[in-house]
């Protein structure tokens, strides 16, 4: 079917770009799209990070200092949601649409024009969602969980905060519609499915919990819209409703969507520890079972981001001990990345560096997850800074490290440029520096009995405080390398079409840069050659 | 001061000893339970430093013996059966060694029979009230005012000259020693926890339901905590102090508030 597509398609080489803003208002082409969505991700961090730096200024010393406690509740929560669904999630997206087709030997997404429209939903729900910071009663503080019955004080903002998130989960499940059409229809016909490279596999199983979840967000969204102006109480005790119901629902899709951030990431890490071991992927068909194993237990844990809401014995049991299990898989994965670097001949350039950072961290961000998962324990970390230090460390040098890992990976792929590698080990160094000094601290507030999202503290939390807020200073200000590293690879030194020398994989058979339209023809095994495993 | 922490930090990345005066590390607590709760934090905690030891460690010795620098040639195995079920069924081991003592812990933790005196605990926007059950004794227990005053956005005051900034409040909660304290906890606005981390103690209270939870405190003396559960622009400006108090003083003390009991009706 996909040669017969290429047929109709054969002239399409000559075609470039078109001129101007159409170019981008108007592209249906996968390269100009996740070009876009990274670029959006990138600014929505730095919006995001700007408010980081807020909370963490006011959190620098004991007594307020900049802000009103109203406005800190807004920062944390706009941070939230702007870090996941503004920065997190679309950059993954970004880099689903420019690698998938060069990975399984596509000519373009499955669904161009829908692929336009998911994106460009984007910067309409986050410029809904940043307006309702101008409007009276502030943007919403009630935290990114939207917990009822607070969030339903909110001011004007309340119905604009859920008009945006069901555009951003509208957007999302375009996307994971588009990947899996794509994936599934369009690999080359030699690409079996346990042929395909892991990000391909990890994006696949994401996509899968994109679709099964998101619904279930804009359910429990639109529940509160309707306790709020039509007289419903799905979440209020006064009407017979009950408020514990929504953090059921919430966390039904809030679980897996932790998921979200972290599949294709591991998918991304995967692709980079064999380059630069110049070694096989170390038991890749267990790291396809192994994701899918994380993926089917993501949506079995939900109630144990709720231990403290008093739930029965028995459910705590089984949330608890469903969520061990995770450990397991997540173990194997980890376990694999070591064999594979195991008697490799390694090299440490900049992908590599933040995919060792990783590893390391991300661990460490396990660690303290499967500590959380023990209730006892849980309930002593809960609603702390622990719990803060733990997603953190999970979702910085975890989710943001891999991603910066990829473009890192990919970016002379895309440019045709090699990047500033003195510069890009400089950007690596201060942010891992930096990111640990600014979340391993609170590991100890969070123990010492810290609640998170407060204005103030007590004065014995001071001084890991201050060196939180020095590392997230710092970690914001690296970022500013990243910004001169992507405008210096626009140009400068020619990236060779294999790029890295370990480098396998369909993408790397292409020129550098990819031209606009590629695999117009798929690829066929025997000419790919070691290319297909 | 950042020296200090700093070496703090350091001492609990190197020699692992967690110190309790330096607040690195949770609380021991004062009940049977929170130990109990303690103990279950250490092993976890020493199971993942064992785990990373061994990961970690193996990891560290490939990145400087398997560089290309070192001239090695990559090897060429991608697979291993024997290597991947070991991997797998070690952590399920490991996990179920943890398993067991911490189901123990939660059964313990929601027996909340046969109690001494019980207390309601209701949250509100941004207060805490507690009614003693038999008691006949009910009252609000806010920020104390030294914090009220200190904790303004340019008041001018030094929260390091304030005692227990931000974890003071006007009137405490009297319990006795050695008695099970049952709390029943609820709200009247929105969600809010109460949280005590040396009681071990942390339930939401929610309005529409009624929360159990319960402590039978070991030793005398005052153990602060706070709101754990965003509950508006005050959230970090509701503590809770629990005065652990011998037997005897805690009879005098109900005696007193009885006194007080029609004033206190008034003030509700």
């Amino acid at each position: 079917m996909s040669t017969t597509v290429a047929d109709l398609h054969d002239h399409h080489e000559d075609h470039g770009p078109a001129k101007g803003i159409g170019r981008w208002l108007f592209s249906t082409n996968h390269k100009d799209i996740g070009t876009m969505y990274l670029v959006f991700s990138l600014t929505m961090f730095f919006i995001g990070g700007v408010m980081a730096m807020v909370i963490r200024s006011e959190l620098a010393i004991p007594g307020l200092q900049f802000v009103h406690p109203e406005f800190f509740n807004s920062m944390t929560t706009m941070h939230a949601l702007i870090m996941v669904f503004g920065a997190v999630m679309p950059a993954f997206v970004g880099l689903a649409n420019w690698m998938i087709p060069l990975m399984i030997g596509a000519p373009d997404m499955a669904l161009p024009r829908m692929n336009n429209w998911s994106f460009w939903i984007l910067p309409v729900a986050f410029s809904i969602l940043l307006s309702t910071l101008f409007m009276p009663g502030g943007a919403p503080a009630s935290g990114w969980t939207m917990y009822p019955p607070l969030v339903l004080q909110t001011g004007n903002a309340f119905p604009f905060l859920i008009f945006s998130v069901h555009l951003m989960g509208i957007s999302s499940i375009m996307g994971a519609i588009n990947v899996i059409v794509t994936i599934i229809n369009m690999r080359a016909p030699d690409m079996t499915l346990l042929k395909m490279p892991m990000f391909v596999w990890t994006w696949l199983i994401t996509a899968y919990l994109l679709i099964a979840v998101m619904p279930v967000l804009a359910g429990a969204v639109t529940m509160l819209l309707t306790d709020q102006f039509f007289g419903t109480s799905f979440f209020l005790a006064a009407g017979g409703g009950d408020p514990v119901m929504f953090q059921h629902i919430f966390w039904f899709f809030g679980h897996p969507e932790v998921y979200i951030m972290i599949l294709p990431a591991f998918g991304v890490i995967s692709e980079i520890i064999p380059t630069f071991s110049r070694k096989k992927l170390f038991g890749h068909d267990s790291m396809v079972y192994a994701a899918s194993s994380i993926a089917f237990l993501s949506f079995i844990v939900w109630a144990h981001h709720m231990f403290t809401v008093g739930m029965p014995l028995t459910g705590q049991m089984f949330f608890m001990f469903a969520t061990m299990l995770i450990a397991v898989p997540t173990g194997v994965k980890v376990f694999n990345w070591v064999a594979t670097m195991w008697r490799g001949a390694m090299t440490f350039e900049t992908p590599m560096l933040f995919s060792l950072a990783f590893v390391f961290l991300f661990t460490i961000g396990g660690f303290s997850g499967l500590m959380l998962a023990a209730a006892p324990a849980d309930i002593q970390y809960h609603d702390t800074y622990f719990v803060v230090a733990h997603f953190h460390y999970v979702l910085v040098p975890g989710s943001i490290f891999a991603i910066m890992a990829g473009v890192y990976y990919w970016l002379p792929k895309w440019t045709g440029h090699m990047y500033d590698e003195k510069l890009g080990k400089l950007h690596f160094w201060t942010s891992t520096i930096f990111v640990n000094l600014a979340f391993f601290p609170m590991h100890f507030l969070g123990l010492a009995g810290m609640p998170r999202r407060i204005p103030d503290y007590s004065t014995q939390f001071t001084d890991f405080n201050t060196i939180a807020s020095i590392g997230a200073l710092g970690f914001g200000l690296s970022q500013l390398i990243f910004v001169l590293v992507l405008f210096r690879a626009l140009k400068g030194a020619k990236a060779t079409d294999r790029v890295w020398e370990g480098a396998h994989g369909l993408e790397w058979t292409l020129p550098s840069p990819a031209p606009y339209h590629t695999w117009e023809t798929p690829p066929k095994a025997r000419i790919a050659g070691e290319a297909f495993e | 001061m950042i020296r200090k922490s700093f070496l703090s930090l350091l001492a609990l990345c190197f020699a692992g000893t967690a110190r309790a005066e330096w607040a690195l590390n949770m609380p021991r607590g004062i009940t049977d339970l929170s130990v109990e709760t303690y103990s279950i934090h250490m092993m976890i905690f020493w199971w993942c430093v064992a785990i990373g030891v061994v990961v970690f460690g193996v990891m560290i010795v490939s990145l400087f013996r398997h560089r290309k620098s070192q001239g090695v040639k990559p090897a060429t195995f991608s697979h291993s059966a024997t290597a991947e079920v070991i991997w797998t069924a070690i952590p399920v081991v490991i996990l179920m060694l943890i398993a067991i003592p911490v189901a123990e812990t939660m059964i313990k933790l929601e027996d909340s029979r046969d109690p001494d005196l019980s207390i309601v605990v209701t949250g509100y926007q941004w207060k805490w009230h507690y009614k003693y059950q038999d008691e006949d004794i009910a009252f609000y227990s806010s920020l104390a005012r030294p914090s009220l005053v200190a904790r303004r956005k340019g008041s001018g005051v030094d929260p390091n000259g304030v005692d227990n900034y931000l974890r003071d409040v006007d009137r405490p909660l009297v319990v006795p020693r050695d008695a099970k304290v049952r709390l029943l906890l609820t709200s009247n606005d929105v969600l809010h926890s109460w949280y005590v981390p040396e009681l071990a103690i942390k339930k939401d209270t929610i309005p529409g339901i009624v929360n159990e939870a319960w402590f039978k405190a070991n030793q005398v003396g005052t153990f602060r905590g706070q709101c754990a559960e965003l509950c508006g622009k005050d959230h970090g400006y509701m503590p809770i102090v629990v005065e652990v108090v011998e037997p005897d003083a805690y009879r005098a003390w109900v005696d007193a508030r009885r006194e007080d009991a029609p004033k206190v009706a008034k003030n509700q």
